[in-house]
């Protein structure tokens, strides 16, 4: 092996380090016409009526349309496998709002300022009805959010739409109440995280046109091609064979991209007016209605023997999808499974859940996924208990936190844990943060406090039995091979690493490697870079294609040799007799492929797999606490990842890095907030806080592989769990430095000050 | 109305509204390094030279600009690459899209501060945004570039 587990630079690393025109808004034509959406002022109401004519007549503007002008397919923006789980409850344009941001009409013109003009002059009569903005309230409301009696879930989820259900369900294991009963240690709470934005640096955008044959082109920053195909071709009544999608660069993703946010706007212009056409959402626009992850407020009772040995654990969660139920009915799931899955003791278990429609802006995918909503509030409940019993949180943990070869409990991935170093983790992070010499806390020379906390976190490696992941190797005539993929690099590198492996596996060097993605047209079929599948899934494809088109070289070679296939062999080079005498050039076999040849000197793979191996974490921060005025800072974050082989250790460190900081701001400030109207507060970067570079004081990573013997070269996927541990670590270290169990992220000083005042 | 100004060492004249921001103007004419993050100047995605100093193109009317000289990371494409080296040896690039406004702001800091402490820098290029890396993988393939000219 050269290439995997080895730092090489990125594939792309030089065109975006010199700024070239290589994203969505670079590459639109000129000529494109700008698309903008009128937004519902208000949380809920009917369009009683619509006056667009002053608007059309502006000159340069090419089309005001409104709900009258659309196709009337009930879809979901939600990028995920057919049968989708989220529900078909969305219009193009409807004449029904459901959520300050709403779309209410449709206008492309020339340029912005006519676009502008137009929008003022669209004048819309409302109905205004009395909302839901508070998700406890929204389950069987006299308030119905989507009455429509073509609403459909296409699976059965638990969904009812007439009571505000987007999804519903229990599941469990054993008797959990009566073992609760018999436990000597329980606890019991409430856990709240709020919605938060993922804001990658690059918003909402695509650029469509027809062309030479009339199909609509999709020029998308998006992480799902193939389905943001399927949706296009629904929503607008064509069908997928229509659409093209093609995926340039993308500014980062986060999951924000696994839902078609802005697609559809500029997709309906170009096919009713034949024009190019784009759609560049604002900053606003990103934070108002997008896709942000799902609020969620989790109770969890757990429940732990005389011995320490943690037995019960009850789950149940209310989860807030907003106006629409895109990745409502999924992301659920996981608040749940994957906080199970970490406890290897565990008798009895249950997990309930509902999901509700509320007059927020749709909720979406956001790295973890419902995973870190669920993580932060057993991880904080598990140090509760720890407390209750006497032990050390961490020696509790250790105690009965998975380990390999055992069966997995309540996890619906994988039966058995295939892989795992959790142990070395939590070693290792206790060494590198000094827990014994620092838990719980210590006071600074100026009066602060120090607390350290911690929290182990795990998530899956694509979804089990559905992702699918997709390869295209072939041999070029000069011996250069191109790896074509339907998996989307947002900036992640996931076409390095791909590259990586199959460099590894062909014997070549990375420069050797084309990669290219994606075009649906041409790019082999895979269900898209997200559920932390594609080093995982495509992963699996890359190498299987590598390994079957090193037969077919095999086999070219053999002949021109004109010896039997099992006297030769490949080495990268050439083939070459076992006897050593004869050998033909890997150019040679190339060209032979060009010209006089039977044979495709290119392979096309599928995988999916039957199992979604989890990578595991163990997180600890250090936090640093004023006492008088709640102010609070993370001077210190350590984690210890195991996501098997890190393909590309460099990529892997900036990953868990980029995620812990994303995850300590998820902790400490973002926090999607609305008024009494339902008018989102922080809808801008002014008001909506992320992290920035002062604010990190310290972030450490190392990395502890276990060997996931289910892919070829043992990785696991390192993606999504990286966000998951912030949230429950700080809220642990809080608690150990001044004794105040913080239940709401984020985790202000007003909270601890207040908090404080009233102990 | 009529402006003139130098942009990437060449002169050019360009007709403009009263109300055009630069960074519209920019990309107009080629310079697509410039990105817009946010509307609310709170992301530094934009960031250019404005007679050697930082400046967001967001917050400057490209009237302004008249008489004025402009660099964009076009117009540094060495020191974007030998520069861009260290930070994609990090893995710190991520998905590009903060690289430009972030370089031009390193370019901006190394100009000003001969030897910028960490603190310098974090504080100097506090307003520039990114939301991929947590940050950590930028300072130290800062430190190091200035570790290697400080050798050279």
């Amino acid at each position: 092996m050269n290439y995997v587990n080895k730092s090489v630079q990125k594939k792309d690393a030089k065109a975006l380090v010199t700024g070239q025109p290589v994203y969505t808004n670079d590459l639109a034509p000129s000529d494109c016409l700008i698309v903008k959406v009128l937004r519902s002022p208000h949380a809920h109401a009917i369009i009683e009526e619509i006056k667009t004519d002053a608007a059309a007549k502006i000159q340069g503007i090419a089309c005001v349309l409104t709900y009258k002008d659309v196709p009337q397919n009930r879809f979901t923006m939600a990028g995920q496998t057919y049968p989708e789980l989220s529900p078909y409850d969305r219009l193009i344009l409807d004449k029904h709002l459901r959520f300050v941001g709403d779309a209410v009409a449709i206008v492309a013109g020339e340029n912005e300022k006519v676009v502008d003009k137009a929008l003022k002059l669209i004048k819309v009569k409302y109905q205004v009805l009395d909302s839901i903005l508070d998700f406890h309230k929204a389950k069987d409301s006299e308030i119905v959010i989507h009455p429509e009696e073509d609403w459909e879930a296409k699976v059965p989820v638990g969904a009812d739409n007439h009571r505000n259900l987007c999804a519903s369900g229990v599941e469990s294991k054993g008797d959990v109440e009566e073992l609760l009963k018999t436990c000597k240690y329980t606890v019991e709470g409430t856990y709240h995280t709020k919605a938060n934005q993922q804001a990658m640096m690059e918003t909402f955008r695509a650029y469509t046109y027809l062309d030479y044959f009339g199909r609509l082109n999709v020029v998308a920053a998006t992480q799902v091609p193939f389905h943001l195909r399927r949706i296009i071709g629904r929503a607008l009544g064509i069908g997928a064979s229509k659409v093209r999608v093609v995926k340039p660069r993308i500014g980062g993703g986060f999951g924000a991209k696994q839902t078609s946010v802005a697609e559809v706007y500029p997709a309906i212009v170009t096919w009713k007016t034949g024009k190019p056409a784009k759609m560049i959402y604002s900053r606003y626009e990103s934070q108002i209605c997008s896709s942000p992850r799902h609020e969620m407020e989790v109770t969890v009772r757990l429940g732990a023997d005389e011995n320490g040995l943690l037995r019960a654990i009850d789950i149940s969660t209310l989860s807030n999808t907003g106006a629409y139920g895109e990745h409502g009915p999924t992301t659920v799931g996981l608040s749940a499974h994957k906080p199970l899955g970490l406890y290897r003791n565990t008798l009895a278990y249950r997990f309930s859940y509902d999901v509700v429609y509320t007059n927020h802006m749709s909720a979406g995918a956001y790295r973890g996924y419902g995973a870190t909503q669920g993580i932060f509030a057993v991880e904080s409940a598990i140090d509760e208990l720890a407390e209750k019993i006497g032990m050390d949180p961490l020696a509790f943990r250790e105690l009965n936190m998975s380990r390999e070869g055992d069966a997995f409990v309540g996890y619906d991935g994988s039966s058995v844990v295939t892989s795992c170093t959790l142990d070395q983790c939590v070693a290792k992070a206790k060494e590198m943060i000094g827990w014994e010499e620092k838990y719980p806390c210590y006071e600074t020379k100026d009066g602060k406090i120090r607390g350290v906390g911690a929290a182990l976190a795990m998530q899956g490696s694509s979804i089990a039995g559905i992702d699918v992941g997709g390869a295209t190797i072939k041999m070029g005539e000069d011996a250069s091979y191109t790896l074509s993929l339907g998996a989307t690099d947002m900036g992640t590198g996931c076409d390095t690493i791909l590259a990586q492996m199959a460099a590894d596996i062909l014997e070549t060097k990375l420069e050797n490697i084309i990669v290219f993605g994606v075009d649906t047209d041409v790019s082999p079929y895979d269900s898209g870079s997200y559920a932390s599948a594609t080093t995982y899934v495509t992963g699996m494809a890359v190498a299987d294609a590598c390994r079957e088109l090193r037969k077919k070289i095999k086999e070219i070679g053999a002949q021109i040799l004109e010896v039997p296939v099992q006297e030769t062999e490949f080495d990268g080079q050439k083939v070459y007799t076992l006897d050593g005498k004869r050998e033909v050039s890997a150019e040679e076999i190339a060209i032979k492929g060009t010209c006089g040849n039977n044979q495709s000197l290119h392979v096309t793979v599928n995988r999916s797999s039957e199992i979604s191996p989890p990578p595991f974490m163990a997180g600890i921060a250090e936090v640093e606490i004023d006492r008088e005025t709640g102010s609070i800072e993370v001077v210190d974050y350590v984690a210890v990842v195991d996501c098997g082989t890190p393909v590309n250790p460099n990529l892997a460190r900036v990953q868990t890095e980029g995620g812990l900081l994303q995850g300590i701001g998820m902790a400490l400030y973002e926090d999607i907030q609305y008024n009494e109207k339902g008018q989102m507060r922080n809808n801008s970067f002014m008001q909506y806080k992320i992290p920035c570079r002062q604010d990190v004081k310290k972030i450490r990573v190392e990395f502890a592989p276990s060997y996931e013997k289910s892919h070829p070269f043992g990785a696991k996927s390192i993606g999504e769990i990286v966000i998951n541990t912030p949230c429950p670590a700080i809220a642990n270290a809080v608690y150990h430095a001044v004794g105040l169990r913080i239940k709401e992220m984020p985790i202000t000083p007003e909270k601890i000050a207040v908090g404080l005042l009233k102990k | 109305m009529e402006i003139k100004f130098i942009l990437n060492r060449k002169e050019i004249k360009a007709e403009v509204e009263a109300d055009t921001i630069l960074l519209d103007l920019l990309r107009e004419k080629g310079c697509y390094s410039v990105k817009r993050g946010c509307e609310t100047a709170n992301c530094g995605l934009c960031t250019v030279l404005m007679n050697k100093k930082s400046v967001l193109s967001c917050s400057i009317l490209a009237v302004q600009a008249d008489g004025q000289e402009i660099v964009t990371l076009e117009g540094m494409q060495k020191e974007a690459e030998e520069f861009g080296n260290f930070l994609a040896n990090e893995g710190a690039e991520q998905c590009g899209f903060c690289n430009p406004g972030f370089l031009m702001n390193v370019f901006a800091m190394l100009e000003e501060i001969q030897e910028p402490t960490e603190d310098e820098i974090l504080e100097y290029l506090a307003g520039n945004l990114c939301r991929c890396s947590g940050f950590v993988g930028q300072t130290r393939s800062i430190l190091k570039f200035l570790q290697y000219k400080k050798g050279e």
